[in-house]
């Protein structure tokens, strides 16, 4: 009994030692599994604070994207150098140049003035799918167009509309597959470099769009967390992303989904893949004119003028559109007031003084 | 004490050697000699494998005539019993795989393609209907839930038919998945169409897009992989049995030297037992290689006549709606999408369709050659008559684009009278007819090939037990001779 009673915690002894052993053993892979985690997380999040140090709000994005912000940010900076961008334009002019003769040249059914518009925007250049004539495009813009063909041709429906993308505009003037766009175009310094602009013609700003429900209240930090849809190419992406690398928009605002054309950002907010829209207030207006669960919100944050391109050497050409524009702007009848009357007075404010442009000033010297 | 006169031996000086002494020996009693063994105990033999007696018991049978005979009879009865088993195994294979061919895998495939078909038209009806403007038509919205009932009616057969976990069964996963999102924007484009809003032009902007890039390409996953499957089907179905035609010419050969042995050794010429047995086994052996052939010969007919001229057709059809789809797109883009090619900017949507229109000319070319009767070249030729005007039609509604005349192009596009839409339906219908004369010609072919087989594994399994009881009945004549 005694020797019984002697070995028995001697064996359980033995038996605690090993199973602790075992059970460290186990805690210890654990361990160095926890303490590799740890150095990771360190280390990704030492990674994650210097590329936020080195871009800003870039950091959630991968190395590539970086490099065009980068580049974006140059060409924004280097644009700034020039001032009020909607008067770098050429004083009014009827003179032929060799860009009109050039379109007044074509032959037979051809001649016509082959036009950038947009089929897309509601009340500036779109296809009332009822209107019963179902290639027409109608709208501010098309007004508009109708007009300059009707001074260079003689004919108001010497027309040849292309329906052109937001981020094909330049190149299809740069290719010469347009004479003009008159699409809801912002004048802007880095555009100037590239492409031609008239006068302005229309006075609008970016605004924010989201649904009455949503808790976004304009363009601030109610944006943070949320997903925000511009077109591509459009100044609204442009702005959102200067923004947000210089801290004016949250670094957590997610600008990633950018689309063709302006509209197709309602169809992502309708089907929730969005929280808002940055776009032209202008724009943004003729979005919430078709879902009356939207709306704008806040005031306009910007500053823009819609203008005309053209190609950059197309000088007759511009001088003669900033004599239309001043003729249409005059024209009380069925100029420029007339226009926004029809189109945007039910879309937009009744009274248009706030998007009538100021008094145009020339001041291209070139 | 008694003395034995025989012995002669003085009982106290022995005369003989010594002698082991014996038990009880002293009194010399005991003359009987003991048992002694004659050579030192040998070890114990060794136990040896049960095959190795099995061999040499038969070598010791072989010795003999009735051991001879019932080996030979044992062979034979093996031989012609695994020839039979063989033949029916390897055409239950082949008969099953003919089958699949005819009742499976074929029709998976003519699915798989009218997936794809209807999908691709029910886009091309929805952007017909009003991408290009304005309200669809009855005839152009029927034509849409048609294709889109069709669609999904053929989802739900091919689920069914496909294997659990398999690739198809994934992608037939996600089309399912697909075709309702599809079907919710196209939906929502008509009512803000209705309510005059360019926003349904967006929603279906973002349809087409969805239907391009991820619907389009998973139905033609689908269609490659149903395709794949009836290859292999046919693969199974068409080889030569050489096993099964190998064992049979080696029991016929075999039975044929047990004949020859038994004359030999009786002069008897006719042993009713083995010519039973020669005769089933031969009646194996040619229906084997003759059903076989016919039916290789009728399922190669179907896969020549049928198979091929339906897939150069489904290509043309699917390249036929392509074109139609990338026409229409050319004007709802209205110059959005430009493509450079060598220093040429041209239209992409036109640029696609010029490529589109060329592999349906190529296609019709071909199903043109293949077509083996006129019942199967008639609408073919009619296919390239309407294709050819299609193509003029497309060149002057694109002038009138050019220049700048863009209702003239869309009346002459999407318009009621001598537009373009009229030959895409001509060439569309007389490509339906002439898929539905190859389907009918490969079911026959096929089924032909099927039939070809019916009752051969049975058959074979029947007449190779009795040729087996044949021989070996056969060989027992002989063997009861010796009794």
């Amino acid at each position: 009994m005694t020797g019984r009673r002697t070995t028995k915690p001697k064996g359980a002894m033995t038996m605690h030692t090993r199973h602790l052993r075992a059970r460290l053993k186990g805690w210890g892979g654990v361990g160095a599994m926890a303490a590799a985690c740890a150095l990771a997380l360190v280390f990704a999040l030492a990674l994650t604070c210097t590329g936020s140090v080195a871009s800003g709000a870039g950091a959630h994005q991968p190395a590539g994207h970086r490099t065009t912000q980068a580049l974006t940010a140059d060409t924004a900076r280097a644009a700034d150098d020039c001032e009020a961008p909607e008067k770098q334009t050429l004083p009014p002019s009827r003179a032929d140049g060799p860009a009109i003769t050039a379109i007044k040249n074509r032959p037979g059914e051809k001649r016509k003035l082959i036009v950038g518009v947009d089929q897309n925007s509601y009340r500036w250049g779109y296809r009332d799918p009822n209107s019963g004539e179902s290639g027409r495009l109608e709208g501010f813009d098309i007004d508009l167009v109708h007009r300059i063909a009707e001074d260079i041709l003689g004919d108001p429906d010497a027309v040849q509309f292309k329906a052109i993308p937001t981020d094909q505009r330049i190149p299809a003037i740069q290719d010469g597959r347009v004479d003009l766009v008159v699409r809801t175009m912002t004048i802007n310094c880095s555009r100037l470099k590239d492409v031609a602009f008239s006068a302005p013609y229309f006075k609008t700003g970016q605004q924010v769009l989201a649904p009455k429900s949503s808790p976004v209240e304009g363009y601030d930090e109610t944006l943070a967390h949320r997903k925000v849809c511009t077109a591509k190419g459009s100044t609204a992406y442009a702005k959102l992303e200067e923004d947000r690398r210089n801290g004016d928009l949250p670094a957590s605002t997610d600008i990633s989904t950018t689309v063709p054309n302006q509209l197709d950002c309602l169809v992502r907010l309708q089907l929730g893949e969005v929280d808002a829209v940055v776009n032209d207030g202008a724009l943004a207006a003729s979005q919430a004119a078709q879902d009356p669960t939207v709306e704008l919100k806040g005031e306009a944050f910007t500053t823009e003028y819609y203008g005309v391109a053209m190609k950059k050497d197309a000088d007759d050409l511009v001088r003669r559109v900033n004599q239309i524009l001043v003729d249409f702007r005059q024209d009380t009848a069925t100029g420029w007031q007339a226009s926004y009357t029809t189109w945007l007075s039910a879309t937009m404010d009744d009274d248009p003084s706030a998007s009538r442009p100021p008094a145009p000033e020339y001041l291209r010297r070139d | 004490m008694t003395h034995t006169p025989n012995t002669g031996a003085p009982p106290t000086l022995p005369a003989i050697p010594p002698q082991p002494p014996a038990p009880g020996a002293p009194g010399g009693r005991s003359t009987t000699p003991l048992p002694t063994p004659a050579s030192p105990p040998s070890p114990p033999a060794r136990r040896r494998t049960a095959f190795a007696e099995g061999v040499d018991r038969l070598r010791h049978a072989a010795t003999t005539e009735p051991g001879r005979l019932r080996v030979i009879g044992a062979a034979l009865a093996a031989l012609v019993v695994a020839f039979g088993a063989v033949t029916a195994w390897q055409m239950t294979d082949r008969a099953a795989a003919a089958d699949a061919v005819l009742t499976s895998s074929q029709p998976l495939t003519s699915d798989a393609a009218d997936i794809y078909r209807s999908l691709a038209d029910a886009n091309t009806a929805a952007s017909s209907g009003f991408l290009a403007g304005g309200q669809e038509s009855a005839a152009t919205r029927d034509r849409y839930e048609r294709d889109i009932a069709t669609a999904a009616a053929k989802l739900v057969n091919a689920a069914a038919n496909a294997a659990p976990g398999s690739p198809s069964t994934q992608t037939i996963t996600r089309l399912n998945r697909l075709l309702p999102e599809y079907k919710g924007l196209v939906e929502r484009a008509r009512t803000y169409n209705r309510q005059g809003y360019p926003v349904g032009g967006a929603y279906l902007r973002y349809a087409n897009e969805k239907m391009q890039q991820e619907m389009l390409p998973a139905a033609q996953d689908l269609y490659t992989k149903e395709n794949e499957r009836l290859r292999a089907d046919y693969a199974d179905a068409t080889p030569y049995p050489w096993p099964a035609i190998t064992l049979g010419l080696a029991a016929l050969a075999a039975l044929a030297w047990a004949q020859r042995r038994t004359y030999l050794r009786t002069n008897r010429v006719l042993n009713h037992g083995l010519v039973t047995a020669t005769a089933a086994t031969t009646v194996v052996l040619l229906w084997l290689t003759a059903g076989h052939a016919l039916a290789r010969s009728h399922l190669d007919d179907s896969y020549d006549h049928g198979v091929r001229s339906l897939a150069v057709l489904h290509d043309a059809r699917i390249a036929s709606l392509k074109a139609r789809g990338n026409e229409n797109l050319t004007l709802v883009a209205r110059g959005a999408e430009t493509k450079k090619v060598g220093d040429r900017t041209l239209d992409a949507y036109d640029h696609d369709f010029t490529r589109d229109i060329d592999t349906l000319a190529k296609g019709l070319a071909h199903a043109g050659r293949l077509a083996d009767d006129d019942a199967g070249s008639k609408p073919v030729t009619a296919a390239v008559g309407s294709m050819t005007e299609w193509k003029k039609r497309h060149a002057a509604a694109r002038e009138q684009d050019e220049n700048g005349n863009y209702q003239q192009a869309l009346d002459m596009v999407i318009g009621a009278k001598g537009a373009t839409g009229e030959c895409f339906d001509a060439v569309d219908k007389n490509l339906a007819t002439a898929l539905e004369h190859e389907e009918a010609e490969f079911a026959t072919a096929a089924g032909d090939g099927r039939d070809a087989l019916t009752g051969l594994p049975a058959g074979a399994a029947v007449l190779a037990v009795l040729g087996a009881a044949g021989a070996v009945l056969g060989i027992g004549r002989r063997l009861s001779e010796y009794r």
